[in-house]
């Protein structure tokens, strides 16, 4: 077997780097995290001519090699550590045509790294739109490297790039400029200091402020003779260093490219004109959110019923067909069930991770941070906040690692700590099946009642989220520069095969992954609520046919009885009952107890715990809405799920910290354990709390 | 007075003369704020801050405090 070529797709933000990634690798792709870091690592494989492959890996987006994030960071990582698996033996670099001058200082930094590198120059389809040309075979020259115009979306120029992948052993590995005339001195001792090492690795070790993993500097510190520079010294030669690239860069652009301004066409300004306008751009930003939730409940009520019969008749036919027995309860009433409670979600999920992956394609994003950023730092937030804030609403993990590309601690902790408020779309399952119980399904000016709760209830996490955010500016007393700097991309039409992957590859990250604890979940409830200690459990036959010995019932209404009986005296009853005292006061029994205590671990467990509890020892076909809207009050009567206990619910749900994967996280971008506890503690006493009101008020 | 980029008015252009080091971080001029480069003020949230400026033919928006440390000349 040949070996594979490897190849790191590097880029600045905003090339459509990923779109080139998309083309290249297809549906051969896996996404995954660096070691030890909670930095997304994407890669996928690409059938290049004559049966080799390459094994591509798509860099997260820097503007330079000068690293100022985690993310940043992976990149110089692995382009200073020739041990690593994943070394290039090609650099692909892409660049967007319109933003050549600014990509080309990142190419100009990676040709120094003596990397062979090809140069994409993508979207090069909207050449001719922006009144721009090329001298391809000057620009190589100049640059020391091959060229390869590619258009993702009217797709030429992949095959191209392909081709010249596979021939990566004639590219040149000469820099196309010399950095080190910033200063000669300095360079010449350090390259004195440390012959066998590539100046310019040299360089971007010394000048990093991160950490390294691999590339220690204690490689370079032990040595005396060699004259070390101050902070600010090495700043102002960074400072020398992007002069004197850019001055490269315009002299080869000068020659190498033409743009005529007379042909130019520009969507942007008329767009941004009233997308960011003082009042029209947020008119619009809250009529966007609005179409957005309206949309997600319209669209996905038909598959959500489809999908809840069908798990229903799933759980009757296994019953049926297969032989009687343990397994097979185990199978109908606690898996399947279970289940159903998770994949019912997947088109709302899908939706909402459609809508937000379009926000992001579109740039419509960046103007989004634009319009906030003053009213965000009134809250001690940044109008990057934003963005974590509402990816948010998929899930809180991704959201938090979001944060990371703001630049000041303060602002960017407070962030962290605020964004489990945000309805994640873990808490959609849970709101989607109260609300359909509780709320009328009646409409008011084409606006549903249910669709409107629903939107209330994400205003109520977001007004949550930016209340505490405004109580942590007053308490956190964090010193750190506050500086802000957002790109604001070309608008682009959303490249449907962007959207679809993402689209599928985070519905599976979120239904694989919730899916394998609410299946262990499942299970372990089906036992404890099947069996059980002492007579009032084993003898439930018995007590209830004493009990109801008088009353003629027929045999559907005996065994109803006698599967409530051992329900209630089950491991899992004996627990419920145990905790009851403590939410009685919120309106909920003892069977919603356990669903609370298990969402504990991750909140979409709560459905698919309610379907096992509510379906153990039910033999008829139902959904498990109407189970849920059948329950009653054991005590005042009446349904359980009315719209006082509904809404207390909805509101503990809102503010409660149920999910451990979110503290993980927090744990780990902050590095304490301080901030995770805090938040369990906090915001799972301020849920009782109001759940607690809530209940009494309204009942 | 030094004009700084806070000064412009929607729709001006001016040619960078200087920016300060110590206030303007390297990501910025990494993205192209660096003397000689002319600046647009494209667009302005309330109380123009922050400032959707081009650059260089690079689009990006900041806030005031840093833009009051970006020396120009108003053309």
């Amino acid at each position: 077997m040949s070996k594979q070529i490897n190849v790191a797709l590097i880029g600045n933000p905003n090339t459509g780097k990923t779109s080139v990634f998309n083309a290249l690798t297809g549906l051969n792709q896996k996404v995954g995290n660096y070691p030890g870091i909670t930095v997304e690592k994407k890669e996928g494989i690409c059938k290049l001519s004559r049966g080799v492959k390459a094994h591509i890996i798509d860099l997260p987006g820097t503007y330079s090699l000068n690293a100022s994030s985690l993310d940043e960071n992976v990149v110089i990582e692995l382009l200073l550590n020739k041990n690593d698996k994943d070394f290039p033996d090609v650099a692909v670099v892409v660049s967007d045509v319109e933003n050549l001058k600014r990509n080309l200082l990142l190419f100009t930094q990676i040709k120094d790294l003596e990397i062979p590198s090809i140069l994409v120059i993508n979207m090069a389809d909207r050449m001719r739109y922006k009144g721009i040309s090329l001298d391809i075979p000057y620009l190589e020259k100049q640059l020391n490297t091959k060229i390869a115009l590619v258009s993702t979306r009217k797709n030429y120029g992949i095959d191209e790039l392909k081709e010249l992948i596979s021939n990566y052993r004639e590219l040149s590995t000469v820099p196309c400029m010399n950095a080190s005339e910033i200063d000669k001195d300095y360079f010449d001792g350090l390259r004195k200091a440390f012959p066998d090492q590539l100046l310019y690795k040299l360089w971007l070790v010394i000048t990093q402020d991160v950490n390294f993993g691999k590339t220690d500097r204690n490689e370079i510190d032990p040595v005396a003779d060699f004259k070390t520079k101050s902070k600010s010294e090495l700043k102002r030669l960074q400072q020398k260093e992007t002069i004197k690239r850019y001055q490269f860069i315009n002299e080869t652009l000068k020659k190498g490219q033409i743009i005529d301004l007379s042909t130019a066409k520009d969507l942007r300004i008329k767009l941004d004109r009233i997308l960011t306008h003082k009042v029209w751009g947020y008119v619009i930003f809250f009529f966007i959110l609005l179409t957005i939730f309206q949309a997600i409940y319209d669209w996905s009520s038909v598959p959500m019923d489809f999908i809840d019969s069908t798990f229903a008749s799933l759980s009757e036919w296994t019953k049926n067909a297969l032989p009687e027995g343990t397994f097979t309860n185990l199978l109908a009433e606690g898996i399947i069930p279970g289940l159903g409670g998770i994949v019912i979600f997947i088109p709302q999920i899908a939706f909402l991770f459609l809508f937000i992956s379009i926000l992001e394609e579109t740039g419509y994003m960046s103007r989004v941070v634009f319009l906030m950023d003053r009213g965000m730092r009134r809250f001690g937030l940044s109008g990057k906040s934003v963005v974590p804030l509402i990816s948010g609403t998929a899930c809180a993990i991704p959201a938090i690692m979001a944060t990371r590309n703001i630049e000041s601690w303060k602002e960017r902790l407070i962030t962290i700590l605020v964004t489990p408020f945000t309805t994640c779309s873990a808490r959609l399952p849970v709101y989607l099946i109260i609300i359909s119980l509780v709320i009328p399904d009646k409409r008011f000016f084409g606006l549903g009642y249910q669709a409107m709760t629903l939107m209330l209830l994400y205003l109520i996490g977001f007004g949550a989220a930016l209340g505490s955010a405004m109580i942590l500016n007053k308490i956190l007393k964090i010193r750190s520069k506050t500086f802000f700097v957002v790109e604001m991309p070309n608008y682009k039409l959303p490249l449907l095969k962007n959207v679809a992957l993402t689209v599928v590859e985070k519905t599976k990250a979120f239904v694989f992954g919730a899916g394998k604890i609410i299946l262990a979940i499942s299970i372990i409830l089906w036992f404890l609520a099947s069996y059980g200690p002492g007579d009032d459990f084993n003898n439930a036959e018995e007590i209830v046919a004493t009990e109801f010995a008088n009353q003629n019932l027929s045999e559907d209404e005996i065994e109803h009885h006698v599967a409530s009986q051992k329900l209630e005296h089950s491991f899992l009853g004996i627990t419920g009952h145990a905790i009851e005292p403590a939410i009685r006061p919120l309106g909920y029994d003892w069977k919603i107890g356990i669903a609370l205590v298990s969402s504990f671990a991750a909140r979409e467990v709560f459905v698919g715990t309610l379907a096992t509890i509510y379906s153990v020892g039910s033999d008829d076909e139902e959904t498990i809405k109407n189970r849920m809207a059948g329950e009653v009050n054991p005590i005042l009567g009446g349904p359980l799920f009315n719209f006082a206990s509904g809404i207390s619910l909805l509101l503990f749900y809102a503010f409660a910290m149920q999910c451990m994967s979110t503290l993980a996280i927090v744990q780990r971008e902050t590095n304490s354990w301080k901030w995770p506890i805090l938040q369990l503690v906090i915001m799972s006493t301020f849920a009782y709390i109001i759940a607690l009101i809530a209940f009494q008020v309204l009942k | 007075m030094q004009a700084t980029v806070a000064h412009l008015k929607k729709g001006q252009r001016g040619i960078i003369t200087d920016v300060s080091s110590i206030y303007i971080p390297l990501k910025l001029l990494e993205m192209g704020c660096l003397p000689g480069n002319f600046v647009e003020l494209v667009q302005v949230a309330y109380f123009s801050d922050p400032m959707y400026l081009n650059i260089n033919g690079t689009h990006l928006a900041i806030r005031k405090e840093t833009a009051l440390h970006i020396l120009i000349d108003i053309l």
